[in-house]
């Protein structure tokens, strides 16, 4: 009962809070009844098409989540064998990992140009610049879990002589996945965080770029529905992460 | 020389608060088929020794002979079973027992591979555990997982650091009995490392005190002389038992300086 009634009673609060800001200090940003009003179409017509980027929330959601999918997979795919790189080999992890902790903190925004210069088109530079920001989190994950191997586990591998192959495959990578999945719920989060801003520049259809377009539009409700849509996912998205890590630490 | 011949071995490690002086020059003779016990205070250096043993540790100095080869490296033919198990808790129990089975008789067809494994089970008494994974185990039953993957390996010599010692006491009497049982039945070369004198006696032909670090040495070894097949009820009562442990009680309290 608690656990239903106090996050409505915050929620309830959150709008109360909303409600009195748009009458006060904020004038132009729409109370939640009109933005509900403004924005039920979206909503109740998921799937409606008029235009390029103006379709029900659902469909909109829909090129974002495959845009997120496309570039998270690129991470997973980049981002896992790095990872275990640099925690197998010290001279790996010595060459590359200065310019790992550099490119570590540059901005989704930055790369996106260079995104584009390369690839010429809004889509690939899109998924590019996903893939290079999400999949941080998975190479390091991955490189501290492979350090983080019980030593007594490389032993057991070292007094049966197992080969390269069967160490990779019986010992370190069975002991690393939960690290590795960590740093996957994490890449998929940050995925999502970099889908709006690069949908936003590129101006392409999805969530963030119906947001882009609604706020040049000046429909300052779609913007509201539209970060709302956003939290939505993100948070269904590291839920079903989190059980999917739960799985593989569960063994 | 000896089956398996340790002579001299010093090992010191680096520390970030200087070098920790860990075995002196400990030496240690066995035969094949015997089971030798090194007894010893809690951090005197017993598992370094096994390690240097198991080649998982190189020595400082000193040689260590197993067969006549030197060992230079960790092999399946110095079997170990862990204090921790160290059982892979990815894997099952069978298919922990099997990844060992299957490194050692990887050359022999996969029917006799899966049969081995079941023995080796049945022998620790697990066949109906076998599809658990370590952590459903209680610790007991971990370290007979742990025992059964030691065998597996068809080790010239089984080393073994402490196995019983995170277990409960009836527990570990129950374990202590069925190891009496399987060595009885294959007089297996066992090097067992243990803190508990009484184990040592029990299951150990000769036994070897180690001196507290640093710069720990062993002792002059003292043969138990008991009859086999021993029985844990009558033991303690025979002479001869309370004979062996007063020379390794008193060489104990003696070497820590005459101390309580």
């Amino acid at each position: 009962m608690r656990r239903l009634v106090l996050p409505l009673l915050g929620m309830v609060a959150v709008l109360l809070v909303w409600t009195a800001l748009s009458q006060t200090v904020a004038p132009d940003i729409p109370s939640p009844v009109r933005t509900w009003q403004e924005s039920r179409r979206y909503v109740l017509e998921p799937f409606f098409k008029d235009g390029e980027l103006n379709q029900g929330i659902a469909r909109l959601a829909f090129y974002s989540l495959v845009r997120v999918g496309k570039g998270f997979l690129l991470a997973l795919l980049i981002g896992t064998p790095i990872g275990f790189m640099l925690g197998l080999s010290r001279t790996f992890h010595e060459t590359f990992d200065p310019i790992i902790q550099f490119l570590r903190p540059i901005s989704p925004l930055a790369w996106l140009p260079l995104g584009l210069v390369i690839f010429r088109q809004s889509e690939p530079a899109a998924v590019f610049t996903i893939a290079l920001c999400a999949m941080w989190p998975t190479v390091i994950n991955t490189a501290v879990g492979v350090r983080s191997i019980s030593p007594d586990y490389l032993n057991v591998g070292r007094v049966l002589k197992l080969s390269r192959l069967k160490m990779l495959t019986k010992i370190v990578v069975p002991a690393t996945l939960p690290y590795v999945f960590t740093g996957y719920r994490l890449s998929l989060g940050l995925a999502w965080l970099v889908i709006v801003a690069s949908e936003m520049l590129t101006g392409t259809p999805g969530v963030g770029g119906f947001l882009w377009q609604e706020y040049n539009s000046l429909v300052y409700s779609h913007i509201i529905l539209s970060v709302i849509t956003i939290g939505a996912i993100g948070f269904l998205l590291d839920r079903l992460m989190g059980v999917v890590e739960a799985r593989v630490k569960a063994g | 020389m000896a089956f398996l011949d340790v002579r001299e071995v010093h090992k010191t490690f680096a520390t970030p608060r200087g070098a920790t002086h860990v075995l002196g020059g400990a030496s240690l003779a066995l035969e094949d088929g015997e089971f030798v016990a090194i007894v010893g205070y809690s951090g005197s250096g017993k598992t370094t020794l096994i390690s240097l043993i198991a080649g998982l540790l190189a020595p400082d100095a000193g040689d260590i002979v197993l067969d006549g080869r030197p060992v230079r490296e960790p092999g399946p033919e110095r079997g170990i079973v862990f204090q921790q198990y160290s059982l892979l808790p990815w894997l099952t129990a069978h298919d922990n027992v099997a990844l060992a089975v299957d490194a050692v008789d990887g050359a022999r067809p996969a029917a006799d591979r899966r049969r081995r494994t079941a023995e080796l089970l049945a022998l620790v008494g697990l066949t109906s555990a076998a599809g658990k994974r370590p952590r459903e185990l209680s610790g007991g039953m971990r370290q007979r997982v742990a025992v059964a993957r030691g065998l597996a390996m068809r080790p010239k010599v089984l080393l073994m650091d402490e196995p019983f010692s995170a277990l409960d006491a009836l527990t570990r009497a129950s374990l202590q009995d069925q190891l009496l049982r399987i060595w009885g039945e294959r007089r297996s070369t066992v090097v067992l490392v243990t803190n508990d004198v009484d184990e040592a006696i029990l299951l150990a032909d000769r036994i070897y005190p180690m001196t507290p670090g640093p710069g720990a040495v062993l002792g002059p070894p003292i043969e138990v002389g008991l009859p086999r097949p021993r029985q844990r009820r009558h033991m303690s009562l025979q002479p001869a038992y309370q004979k062996v442990r007063h020379e390794i009680v008193d060489f104990l309290r003696a070497s820590r300086g005459g101390g309580a």
